[in-house]
């Protein structure tokens, strides 16, 4: 417990904690090793996808465009491979990001911080400038010495320097450049852009992003995780005492002890800790910690100290994975002699996996029946009803048809509900006027103004349901919406 | 900074802040200083907005920033380029017949838009908003009308008005047969009993529907027509169909044959330009009602 104390009674002395942290520069070492072997092979496909994709081709037809990928924002169309997609459909996103949110919950429940430590765009983009950094100025205690130096700066290291930040503008540049690409055809913008031709919100955003990209991976780094991103806060309510964090197996690393002294006691036949104090985990660690101090909210857990580990461990001789995936209760399992259990299904994962299979399968669902030629109905709210000379009701509508397909459709309007109805579209020809026929487009919606009368004396209720049938006069595809024919 | 007391956290062994709630102490958590130095520079930066906006207010104005920046001037600009943008296809408006602008879907929809907003604006208060109309004011929505209803007839009686004062705007009332003493009491009775009975509306019992025909033949028809049919060159209503600008019940027919009926229809011409009362033709037109 802390001792009390009267605020009055302390002196300057005692106000020894500072309101403002400098931060300390990690210089976190190479390391190779199963984990790092993963993250490279993530890294080159997170950012082939990031910076190829939107040059992959998808052959759509004359007239539309050609790119797999695609946000056209001037015609709110978004392409992608087989799918277009209108914006009031933006619901298909919603439930992607729903999926999203809860397989990062099942991550999360399984393997703790999967996303912070591999996938990541700012652990990603960080891990490729560090790569940089060890490139060209060397490792760890190379860089520590360079930055602490305080001789006069030679052409040598200015030239480090400069290069160094010139490779990572150049990623910058090249990551913000392939962000507008998904955003116009990307060959015909690339070719605008080096020719200077290229609109001018294509540059700022370019821009934008170099500068994000530069500072956040270049500077920032950590600090975004530690103080910037909500998530580190987040999964700390979402993981539980079965999920598998990088954890520190302290029950076979302590005591720790150095090399030479663990083998004596060994020799005496005394149980000692396989840590021995080396601080190859804190040397790696991208984040700047000790992982044999618990969980902490800083930790990503991109699993690089349990290569620097393992590599320590094989050359002393003791068994692998004094740090590895692992949790609490096998910790204590195995203080009390008992073999570790690992429960990857249990009711949270099943319940995770039942939602991502439930909504993912309904969006599937959804999107493979959905219909490509729709109809919306407005009823005119003043006046709702106009009764004519010969006594007859007349109601007007708005219909808005959305043709959807590569290709123009002859769409015949019926509508159902009053008795004797006949109906007349505003701007068009009566040729046929039961049964008004319209060409739509393709890739587009008409509106319409719609008026149907009906004889009084038929349709004596206060209001009756109608229903508009829109059909397809070549292919037979119809849709339907439904309003009110109101008396006056 | 004399408040700031702390001392050591005897669990996490770090610095409390020295604040205590309950026995509970705030430990201090220090903020990462590239975090405070890009607060103070968010501060730092707000004062430009002081500069190069108008910012502060002065007795009677205020000032006005550097560069002179309004909104209401972009504002101003934006209309302007709106109506630079609007401007070639009101022209193609302006040019096109009315039969060809309805039969042209992106003509139709701006003659119809802009009707639309025009109508708002200046028929509303008569016609209402939906051009329903009222007691008095004809209902734009149905298939009877004063004047006709073909898209020149409509376009006519917007330019011209009705009994609007203008050289070209229809003309022709309806008189008052009791004010004036034309007819008597009980006669003005049973004409509107017979006016009535043309539509197939219920009559008065006792009611003389051979007086009331020869009163009609002899004071109506030569506006209303043989039969009651109505006569859009002088703006008489058709008196057998089911619409009834000043109602159909006997006191409201009485009211209109005595006192006569003459409403106003003010003439267009010279307030809206040509092509926006083209515009309004077509709006009218499509509401539904038209010929």
């Amino acid at each position: 417990m802390n001792k009390t104390v009267n605020p009055n009674e302390l002196k300057p002395a005692d106000d020894v904690g500072p309101l403002y942290a400098a931060r300390k520069k990690v210089y976190p070492q190479s390391v190779s090793g199963t984990f790092r072997r993963i993250k490279w092979g993530l890294m080159a496909i997170c950012l082939g996808v990031y910076y190829f994709l939107p040059f992959v081709r998808w052959n759509r037809g004359l007239g539309a465009p050609s790119q797999a990928v695609l946000i056209d924002l001037p015609n709110s169309r978004f392409y992608f491979f087989f799918i277009e997609l209108w914006p009031q459909e933006v619901y298909y996103f919603t439930g992607l990001l729903i999926v999203a949110a809860v397989a990062l919950f099942l991550m999360n429940s399984v393997g703790g911080r999967i996303w912070c430590g591999y996938l990541c765009p700012q652990t990603v983009w960080t891990d490729l400038f560090y790569a940089v950094e060890r490139l060209i100025e060397g490792d760890r205690r190379e860089r520590m010495k360079k930055d602490k130096s305080s001789d006069p700066m030679k052409l040598e290291r200015i030239s480090e320097i400069v290069l160094k930040h010139s490779i990572w503008l150049m990623i910058a540049w090249w990551t913000g450049g392939a962000w507008v690409l998904y955003f116009n055809d990307a060959p015909t913008l690339v070719k605008e852009l080096v020719t200077f031709q290229g609109p001018m919100i294509a540059y700022i955003w370019i821009g934008i992003l170099t500068a994000t990209t530069y500072v956040l991976a270049g500077y920032m780094r950590e600090q975004v995780c530690t103080y910037m991103c909500p998530w580190p806060r987040i999964q700390a309510a979402l993981t539980d005492e079965w999920a598998l964090n990088v954890t520190y197996r302290y029950d076979r690393g302590e005591k720790r002890t150095s090399v030479k002294k663990a083998a004596e006691l060994r020799a005496l036949g005394q149980q000692v800790g396989d840590c021995v104090d080396c601080y190859q985990c804190v040397a790696v660690c991208p984040t700047g910690i000790d992982i044999r101090n618990g969980p902490q909210m800083e930790c990503i857990q991109c699993g690089l100290c349990i290569d620097a580990c393992d590599n320590v461990m094989a050359k002393i001789g003791r068994p692998k994975r004094l740090i590895g995936y692992d949790n609490d209760i096998n910790i204590h399992r195995r203080q009390e002699g008992k073999a570790p259990i690992y429960r990857i299904v249990r009711p949270r994962t099943i319940v995770y996996s039942a939602i991502i299979a439930a909504i993912g399968g309904f969006m599937v669902y959804m999107l493979a029946t959905r219909s490509l030629l729709d109809v919306n109905v407005l009823h005119d709210r003043n006046p709702v009803a106009v009764k004519l000379s010969d006594g007859s009701i007349r109601n007007a509508y708005t219909v808005r048809l959305l043709n959807k397909s590569g290709y123009d459709r002859a769409i015949a309007i019926d509508v159902e509900g009053p008795v004797n109805p006949t109906m007349h579209v505003v701007g068009a020809d009566s040729v046929t006027p039961d049964r008004p026929i319209i060409v739509i487009p393709r890739d587009s919606t008409s509106e319409l103004r719609l008026l149907v009368t009906a004889p009084a004396e038929n349709n004596p209720e206060k209001s009756i349901p109608v229903r508009f049938h829109v059909m397809d006069i070549g292919l037979g595809v119809a849709a339907s919406a439904t309003d009110n024919f109101v008396a006056p | 900074m004399t408040d700031h007391h702390s001392d050591i956290d005897a669990v996490s062994g770090k610095s409390t802040t020295g604040h205590e709630w309950d026995g509970i102490k705030e430990l201090n958590t220090p903020l990462p200083r590239w975090w405070v130095i890009c607060f103070y520079l968010t501060i730092v930066w707000s004062i430009g907005y002081w500069i190069v906006y108008p910012a502060w207010p002065l007795i009677s104005s205020n000032t006005t920033g550097m560069f002179g920046y309004s909104s209401r001037a972009d504002v101003a600009v934006e209309l302007a380029n709106l109506e630079k943008i609007r401007g070639d296809k009101m022209v193609a408006l302006g040019a096109a017949s009315l039969a060809d602008i309805e039969k042209d879907p992106a003509l139709l929809a701006l003659a119809r838009a802009k009707g639309k907003t025009v109508f708002g604006d200046n028929c509303a208060p008569c016609h209402g908003s939906g051009a329903a109309g009222a007691k008095g004011y004809p209902n734009l929505n149905d298939d009877d009308w004063l004047w006709g209803g073909t898209l020149d007839q409509i376009m006519q009686t917007i330019q011209f008005g009705a009994r609007s004062g203008h050289a070209k705007t229809h003309e022709g009332q309806m008189l008052a047969f009791g004010k004036d003493g034309v007819l008597k009491p009980d006669e003005i009775v049973t004409v509107a009993n017979y006016v009535r009975s043309l539509s197939g509306l219920s009559t008065r019992s006792g009611f003389d529907a051979a007086k009331g025909e020869k009163i009609f033949a002899e004071n109506c028809v030569a506006c209303h027509g043989d039969g009651g049919k109505g006569n859009q060159e002088m703006g008489a209503p058709n008196l057998t169909d089911k619409i009834w600008l000043y109602g159909s019940d006997e006191a409201a027919l009485i009211e209109t044959i005595s006192q006569g009926r003459a409403g106003v229809m003010p003439a267009w011409e010279g307030r809206l330009d040509p092509a926006t009362i083209k515009a309004m033709a077509v709006y009218v037109h499509s509401l539904g009602g038209g010929k």
